[in-house]
């Protein structure tokens, strides 16, 4: 097991940042753990770190508690942190050797260096100032600095925020990469299509709270609803029949989303009552629903 | 003991201090070569502390001692706090760094500029007036233990600092008005009753007239009192220094 959390507790005065979090992450996992702002994924990481302590509960990183066995967690933990930081008195280089030094790795990890430089498309800019680098460059070289050690358990908070989308292809094929090498990867994002292109199992928090831990299928049957998208011939306003209007996601000009519920709704029977309510179309296909729906509709009735 | 991580944290402050060298070795020791040329020059004939001690002589090494101790104290409380403040200091704290190997290389970095400054000082200084040494190990001695003791007292500034302004002020209101009021300029006997007093609680104090006894060989106090003295301030500042670090105070939260 890579990554075990029982029963962590953090409170900030009183706000409690999490609250009894329990979960595994299995070795080889690619993982993601999502939820809306200030749900206390940072707060969560940042104990797998060292660098908040947890009011209640341990966490062990590959069998070695953060805590007691603080140095060998470490040695196993690679953390790329959400705040773009930086040392401004540094170049990429002198920055990844001096990391790599802290994790007691001198000349013989140089190659290895060498070789991230290379992977994270930063060979060329290997001399330059951190404080010269664009916010793009300075995410990737936060990504290398977490690599110098060659973690087994990465975990990667919010890496892709801010950056543009050639970048990000680039980091999801960055890490799918580091995935298949073997590499237990903890990822948290914003974006839930890259949760759903690249994360097998998912943690879901909200105000601190554990609401959702499934596999990504699971998390998507969960969700019972497909979307009907329709090309309607005319621009104008339609009126929907009663028995539709309840299942209206979006409207625009032309296009119409209907929300259908896999099991009840019968595609047959909806177009059917179109047709008689005079709705013509030009087109049609459905959607599964993603990890989007799913979330949202989560997070919002837990708040209630 | 994490030997090579705390080797590579020292040659990074080292390294931190060195790309500004002019900064923070250079104009110090302008700085306090100015201090030497208004004073010496004004008081010189003026006052004598010891007999057939010229004032120049007396205030060099009080000059160098003071120079020393400020640039420690500057290089560990501006390191740390910028990088907390930058944010940066996250890559040092999720390392397999304990707070003990911290706490070295962060204070051996800050003695080596202290001596870097300090050599800088008393080689400029051979130009003014000639220095004899008395006893090498008092200078050496004082040099490390107060640099160290300054060091500590940086960490120990940055760690419980929020903002540039708490550090000015730590160094404008605590540092300097201590090294004023220990003796570089003038002997304390000279000072008005209470703050003859005062002087004594001083630790700046055995520290500069321990390392001018080095010198000159002449001193306020047995040398070897104002050894043990400012020792045991070093052995009180370290352990609240590695205990503020142990609690993770504004560091880890
Ligand atoms: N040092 C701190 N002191 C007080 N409160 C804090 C501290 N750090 C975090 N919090 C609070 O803890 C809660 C969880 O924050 P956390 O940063 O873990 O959220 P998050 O899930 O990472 O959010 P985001 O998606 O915005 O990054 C928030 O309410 C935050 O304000
Ligand atoms: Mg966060």
């Amino acid at each position: 097991m890579a990554v075990r959390i029982q029963q962590i507790y953090k409170y900030y005065g009183d706000l409690h940042a999490l609250e009894d979090i329990s979960f595994n992450i299995e070795a080889g996992d690619f993982f993601g753990l999502l939820g809306p702002n200030g749900a206390g994924k940072s707060t969560l990481i940042g104990i797998m770190a060292g660098l908040v302590r947890a009011s209640r509960g341990h966490i062990q990183i590959m069998g070695h508690d953060v805590h007691q066995q603080w140095r060998q967690a470490r040695q196993v933990l690679g953390i790329v942190p959400q705040e773009l930081a930086y040392d401004p008195f540094f170049t990429v280089k002198q920055m990844l050797r001096l990391q790599a030094g802290y994790f007691g790795l001198g000349r013989e990890n140089y190659l290895w260096l060498e070789e991230l430089l290379d992977i994270l498309g930063l060979a060329n800019k290997a001399n330059t100032s951190l404080r010269d680098l664009s916010g793009g460059m300075k995410r990737r070289v936060l990504i290398a600095q977490a690599l110098v050690h060659k973690p087994p358990v990465v975990v990667l908070d919010e890496p892709t925020a801010g950056v543009d989308v050639e970048l990000r292809k680039a980091l999801w094929q960055f890490t799918r990469q580091l995935h298949e090498k073997g590499h237990t990867i903890v990822l948290t994002t914003h974006y839930l299509e890259e949760a759903e292109a690249l994360c097998n199992n998912i943690a879901i928090l909200n105000q601190g709270k554990l609401i959702a831990l499934d596999t990504k299928q699971k998390l998507l049957d969960y969700y019972p609803y497909r979307l009907l998208r329709l090309s309607l011939t005319s621009e104008d306003e339609v009126n929907l029949p009663p028995a539709l209007q309840e299942k209206l996601q979006s409207f625009q000009p032309g296009q119409l989303v209907l929300k259908l519920h896999r099991e009840h709704d019968q595609i047959g029977a909806i177009l059917e009552s179109l047709r008689a309510a005079q709705i013509h179309f030009t087109d049609l296909h459905t959607e599964e629903a993603g990890l989007e729906e799913v979330f949202v509709n989560l997070t919002s009735k837990a708040s209630v | 003991m994490n030997w090579y991580g705390l080797y590579t944290l020292f040659a990074k402050e080292t390294q931190r201090f060195m790309k500004v060298v002019v900064q923070t070795v250079l104009t110090p020791i302008i700085t306090v070569l100015l201090y030497l040329v208004i004073f010496a020059s004004v008081l010189q004939d003026h006052i004598e502390v010891y007999p057939n001690i010229s004032y120049t002589q007396f205030l060099i090494p009080g000059l160098m001692m003071m120079s020393i101790i400020q640039n420690a104290f500057a290089n560990t409380s501006s390191s740390l706090f910028q990088s907390k403040m930058q944010g940066s200091v996250v890559f040092m704290l999720i390392s397999p760094l304990s707070n003990l190997e911290i706490f070295l290389a962060f204070v051996g970095a800050a003695v080596l500029r202290g001596v870097l400054v300090g050599i800088g000082v008393w080689l400029a200084a051979l130009w003014f007036v000639s220095l004899p040494i008395f006893n090498v190990w008092a200078i050496i001695s004082f040099t490390l233990l107060g640099s160290a003791l300054l060091g500590a007292l940086g960490l120990i500034a940055s760690l419980i600092s929020d903002k540039w302004d708490h550090i000015s002020a730590f160094q404008n209101f605590v540092i300097l008005p201590l090294v004023f009021l220990s003796g570089v300029f003038y002997s304390v006997d000279k000072l008005p009753g209470i703050w003859n007093q005062v002087s004594y609680y001083n630790p700046f104090f055995y520290m500069i007239d321990g390392f001018r006894y080095g010198f000159l060989g002449v001193s306020d106090i047995n040398v070897l009192i104002s050894l043990s003295i400012v020792s045991t301030f070093l052995v009180a500042t370290v352990m609240a220094c590695l205990w503020l670090l142990s609690t993770g105070y504004k560091l880890r939260y």
